[in-house]
């Protein structure tokens, strides 16, 4: 119970920091306390004035922090400048839909890269890493923007783009992954005694590569995480990731807090949890 | 005089092609680029809101789109006082909100109430603010209303068409509406859907009650890309304002489709920051306060090229801070500056610039080399940007362009003064030259080139504030124009704003929808809304 | 596979010859603005047809790979390198520093730092030149773009910490620093492979993507994300199926990275 008290503790300030960062980066932002209203040319010099006040910070950044967080704790998220909503009621709105695309996305890219990967150390062929490298290389070079537009013409689930964006990066770190743990004596020694290949890979090659795979998956949560801002911007998928975008171009602090902070949790947690899987297996290795 | 004057103008509407017969029925679909940020018509800001409030709600006065008059809407008369400070409003009978409350004067005295309350800061508000002191509103019966303001509001029937009517009675506060929609479904991120109001007041000729389409449904779409695809496929109805690239795509897929309304109000301009305190070097600060050099620089840009090149000939090289759409107000009497370096290297060479060795030099033997900001991602002013880039190296000028994000190039323009030029347009929905009183003004805030002065810094901008508040305090329509076409030629030829071009309104509507007839003005296609109709077969799919 | 890496090696050497020599290479000037030519097709005169001010595009291309070709792979490298330090170094020295570094990690993969791009161009003297402008920012996303990759190499090392030839390494008195650059580095390039060759074609993509908010490549200097960008539009692409062209260039460039760089051959 003490370590779980003390783990959730470090979680928590890990949060508390990365929230204060956060604020702290909009916060000195160029552009943090400006809106496209004051360009308005209908708007007299008392509405302008009232507008300049209403828009410039009330606080400085630590005593918004403070009240932040005793908000946080209380869970009243703020409101949105930009959106004039409630946070909480966005991200509550919002959370499912980004959380489906990641969900699918990883799903579909794992499912996707670890295959090619897994194909590629049993085949050993050299054709065949060539051709899913070259096509790896072209999923990594083509801008989400394009993919987004591809997508559109072809009438296609947009949800799917963050697959294809996540896939060639778990390609190419499951595939050395793999066959550096293809190469290793043991396994070697499971070839020469007549294993079969699918054998081989599902109980000697896996297993060494497991913890780093484990890790990688941590940090795909992460990487689908970022990629669902561009994607869904572009594809106007009401998630989190539009959200975002819309609050960092109005330099909206609470939203922005929020969701990094939202970030940070899932990504600890992602990151922790295959932490925790890859040190079971280590020792189940051991 | 009045009365004759009102009774040519509702013959003329009487004549107009938007009374045309419609079929009934269908869903108009098209899209809005983000969720509108009020329902509250007094403090509408953003083009989302805008289109909302324009579907949904009644005013007592309409500007027709196409000729840029006022008609009526739910006042069937009005009268301005002889001295501009009071207008009478003699309202429709009958009329109800969307949820069946009578509609009365008390109700244009609790909307007016509602603008004017200091609080509220609503940008549609302060066009009415012309001094100091309250303004009044007398009911004196449910149909007739008068409104009296502390002074003369020039061109005042006109600003009335950004005011929508609120009910004071109805529990549902600003969704009861007057309009000939009012808002059924709301889900945020994704679409609005716009249902017929059961007591909209119009109808058509033969008696039919408007408006003919039964629902619009509004999807929020950001990516234009997407806007396009959907229409070329018949998901949706038009896109009331297109880019050039796409109104090529358009026009080459289905030529009925693409409709150039002509020169828009909107404008691309440049300006130079003549801020005292902005902090870029006194030497750099000279040269941007010398007309010489303002008009040099602008002699040096090929507006042809602009207009031809960056936006694919679908704009016009401008003249002036008024468009030549703006019938009335525009003076006819300028020119677009011609592109003529020889003149530009001349006016330099008076203001003691020499050309040495292929490059530009001041007389303390500075390079003549600056910046300009603009949006980043708006590709249209980088395009500017790049080709005014190639035209000033012609004269030995280095311009560096520097796209920023809109928030940021806002602080630098606005709070810390912290640029050497700016490239900025200007979307124009108000024919009135009293809209830009806050850019013309030296004490204004949006006076963009050198914002809020105490006094006047040049004898010029003291010329201006002099005729723009004449202009404001005279009723007579003429006068108001003499002293504006000076306002025009002291721009022209001073140019603290140097107008680049007038974009096309282009737009892109479905043959599906009949009675459309596209103007300049917003919102271009669907001004006539209650007269648009969706042809037979798909209002009877619908 | 040798006459692969050969092919990648050659090519490379074309491309970075061709993009070295583009000031006689290239026909045409790549700010130079054929105006009365916006959006030519391909011909004689120009390759690859002209872009929307009229500009030769092969011209572009030439100079875009010389901005991209340096500045990328530089990016990709430094974030390689603090990957490699920090991950490694974490994993290996393991305890309350492998929590701390990982944690911060975490934090790192979070926060927005869209806003510290953003707050360094402000600082940035608006006339710097373009080169410097691009420049910054690839070094900033060099120095952004390492956690990801410092997770994976830390886990790697974690479990190479108790492996038998460490434990032989430390047995014989080899220590500290000697101990990770001689035993632990060399066994983690398959994970500094990956992550470099990722890093090039996504650092070029998030220039073209930060472009959106003024710190790419400003005018009129080419680069590949510039280049690209002209994908992004469907009037474009429907009608300009030569705009694709640098986009093959950028695959098979980076596909020719990759196979420069291989190291681990599939197991015979």
């Amino acid at each position: 119970m003490k370590r779980i008290g003390k783990h959730l503790l470090k979680l928590l300030l890990t949060l508390m920091v990365g929230g204060f960062l956060a604020a702290t980066l909009v916060r000195l932002a160029p552009g943090f306390g400006t809106d496209e209203e004051q360009l308005d040319t209908r708007l007299n010099s008392t509405s302008l004035e009232s507008l300049n006040k209403d828009l410039s910070p009330k606080e400085n950044l630590a005593t918004f922090y403070v009240h932040y967080a005793a908000r946080l704790l209380r869970g009243d998220l703020g409101m949105s400048r930009t959106l004039d909503r409630p946070v909480r009621e966005l991200i509550a709105e919002r959370l499912p839909e980004t959380m489906k695309s990641v969900v699918l996305g990883l799903a579909l890219g794992w499912l996707m890269g670890l295959s090619l990967a897994v194909v590629t150390v049993m085949m050993r062929s050299v054709a065949t890493d060539g051709l899913f490298t070259f096509l790896c290389g072209v999923l990594l070079c083509i801008p989400a923007a394009v993919w987004a537009l591809l997508f559109v013409l072809a009438r296609a689930p947009e949800r799917f783009i963050l697959a294809l964006i996540v896939l060639p990066k778990i390609y190419s770190y499951s595939r050395n992954l793999l066959t550096r743990s293809a190469g290793l004596p043991h396994v070697l020694t499971a070839y020469a005694k007549g294993l079969s290949r699918g054998r081989i890979v599902a109980w000697h090659v896996f297993p060494t590569a497991a913890p780093q795979l484990l890790a990688l998956f941590g940090v795909s949560v992460s990487i689908a995480l970022a990629t669902a801002v561009p994607v869904e911007a572009l594809c106007d998928l009401p998630g989190i990731g539009q959200l975002a975008w819309k609050a960092a171009l109005g330099r909206d602090l609470y939203l922005l807090t929020t969701l990094s902070v939202l970030v940070t949790a899932i990504t600890l947690v992602a990151n922790s949890g295959c932490e925790l899987l890859g040190s079971m297996f280590r020792a189940r290795e051991a | 005089m009045k009365k004759h004057l009102l009774l040519c103008v509702l013959l003329l509407t009487a004549s107009l092609p938007h009374q045309a017969v419609g079929q009934t029925g269908g869903e108009l679909r098209f899209v809005l680029h983000a969720d509108p940020k009020t329902f509250n018509p007094l403090l509408v800001e953003d083009d989302p809101a805008e289109t909302v409030r324009y579907l949904t709600g009644g005013v007592l006065i309409r500007v027709n789109r196409l000729t840029q008059e006022a008609t009526p809407e739910l006042a069937t008369h009005w009268k301005i006082s002889k001295d501009g400070t009071a207008i009478t409003f003699d309202l429709r009978p009958g009329v109800r909100f969307s949820d069946g409350t009578p509609f009365s004067s008390d109700d244009v005295a609790y909307t007016i109430k509602q603008l004017m309350d200091p609080a509220m800061h609503s940008p549609t508000g302060d066009a009415f603010r012309s001094g100091e002191g309250q303004v009044q509103v007398k009911t004196p019966t449910a149909d007739r209303v008068e409104i009296s303001f502390p002074a003369p509001i020039a061109g005042l029937e006109k600003l009335f068409d950004q005011v929508a009517m609120m009910s004071a009675k109805s529990p549902q506060k600003e969704m009861a509406v007057l309009g000939p929609y009012y808002v059924a479904e709301n889900k945020a991120g994704s679409y609005l859907l716009l249902k017929r109001d059961p007591y909209y007041w119009k109808h058509d000729a033969a008696g039919r009650q408007l408006p003919y389409v039964d629902s619009v449904r509004l999807d929020i779409l950001q990516n234009q890309d997407t806007e396009i695809l959907r229409l070329l496929r018949g998901e949706i109805h038009f896109v009331n304002s297109l880019n050039p690239e796409y109104f090529d795509k358009v026009a080459s897929e289905n030529p009925g489709m693409a409709k150039d309304a002509g020169v828009s109000l909107d404008s691309e301009q440049m300006w130079f920051n003549q801020v005292a305190k902005a902090p870029i070097p006194e030497y750099k600060k000279q040269w941007f306060r010398s007309t010489n050099f303002r008009r040099a620089i602008s002699e040096s840009i090929n507006r042809q090229d602009l207009a031809r090149v960056a936006f694919r000939g679908y704009a016009h090289p401008a003249i002036g801070p008024v468009s030549p759409a703006n019938k009335f107000w525009f003076n006819a009497q300028l020119q677009a500056h011609p592109f003529d370096q020889k003149s530009a290297m001349h006016r330099l060479n008076q203001d003691g610039f020499q050309l040495k060795d292929g490059t530009l030099r001041d007389r303390e033997n500075h390079e003549v080399e600056f910046s300009i900001i603009t949006n980043a991602g708006n590709k249209y002013r980088e395009r500017m940007a790049a080709m005014m880039q190639q035209d000033l190296a012609g004269i030995g000028i280095k311009l560096n362009v520097v796209p920023l994000d809109f928030p940021s190039l806002i602080q630098r323009i606005t709070q810390n003064f912290n640029y050497e030029a700016c490239l900025l347009g200007l979307l124009n929905n108000d024919l009135d030259p009293n809209s830009q009183m806050n850019v013309w003004l030296s004490s204004a805030e949006n006076h963009q080139w050198n914002p809020s002065q105490k006094t006047p810094e040049t004898a010029w901008e003291a010329q201006i504030d002099k005729l723009m508040r004449e202009q404001a305090s005279t009723l007579d329509e003429n006068q108001r124009k003499k002293y504006y076409d000076q306002v025009q030629q002291i721009a022209w030829d001073e140019e603290p704003f140097i107008y680049l071009v007038n974009r096309d309104a282009l737009t892109a509507v479905s043959p599906t929808v009949q009675n459309v007839h596209p103007a300049v003005l917003r919102p271009q296609v669907y001004w006539n809304i209650e007269q648009l109709s969706l042809a037979q077969q798909v209002a009877e799919k619908h | 596979m040798k006459w692969l890496r050969a092919a990648a090696i050659g090519f490379l050497l074309i491309v970075a010859g061709a993009s070295l020599g583009a000031n006689f290479v290239a026909p045409a000037g790549y700010a130079h603005q054929f105006r009365e030519e916006p959006d030519a097709e391909p011909s004689r005169q120009h390759l690859l047809g002209t872009d929307d001010l009229g500009r030769d595009r092969f011209s572009r291309v030439l100079y875009g790979t010389r901005v991209s070709l340096l500045l990328a792979p530089a990016a990709a490298f430094l974030s390689t390198l603090l990957a490699l330090l920090i991950g490694g170094a974490a994993g290996f020295v393991g305890g309350r520093f492998e929590r701390v570094v990982m944690a911060a990690t975490d934090l790192f993969l979070s926060l927005p730092w869209l806003f510290l791009l953003l707050t360094v161009r402000a600082l940035l003297p608006l006339n710097v030149s373009a080169i410097t402008s691009v420049g910054i920012t690839f070094a900033l996303l060099g120095c952004l773009g390492w956690a990801g990759a410092a997770r994976v190499i830390c886990a790697d090392a974690r479990g190479m910490r108790q492996a038998d030839f460490v434990l032989l390494a430390r047995a014989s008195g080899t220590t500290g620093t000697r101990l990770l650059l001689r035993q632990l580095v060399p066994n983690l390039w398959p994970i500094v492979l990956a992550q470099f060759w990722i890093s090039i074609p996504v650092f070029i993509l998030t220039e073209a993507n930060l472009g959106m908010l003024g710190l790419g490549v400003t005018e009129p200097l080419p680069s590949w994300g510039s280049l690209l960008r002209e994908l992004q539009s469907y009037p474009a692409i429907s009608s300009q199926p030569w705009l694709f062209v640098p986009l093959i260039v950028f695959v098979v460039v980076v596909g020719s990275f990759h196979f420069l760089l291989r190291t681990e051959e599939l197991p015979a």
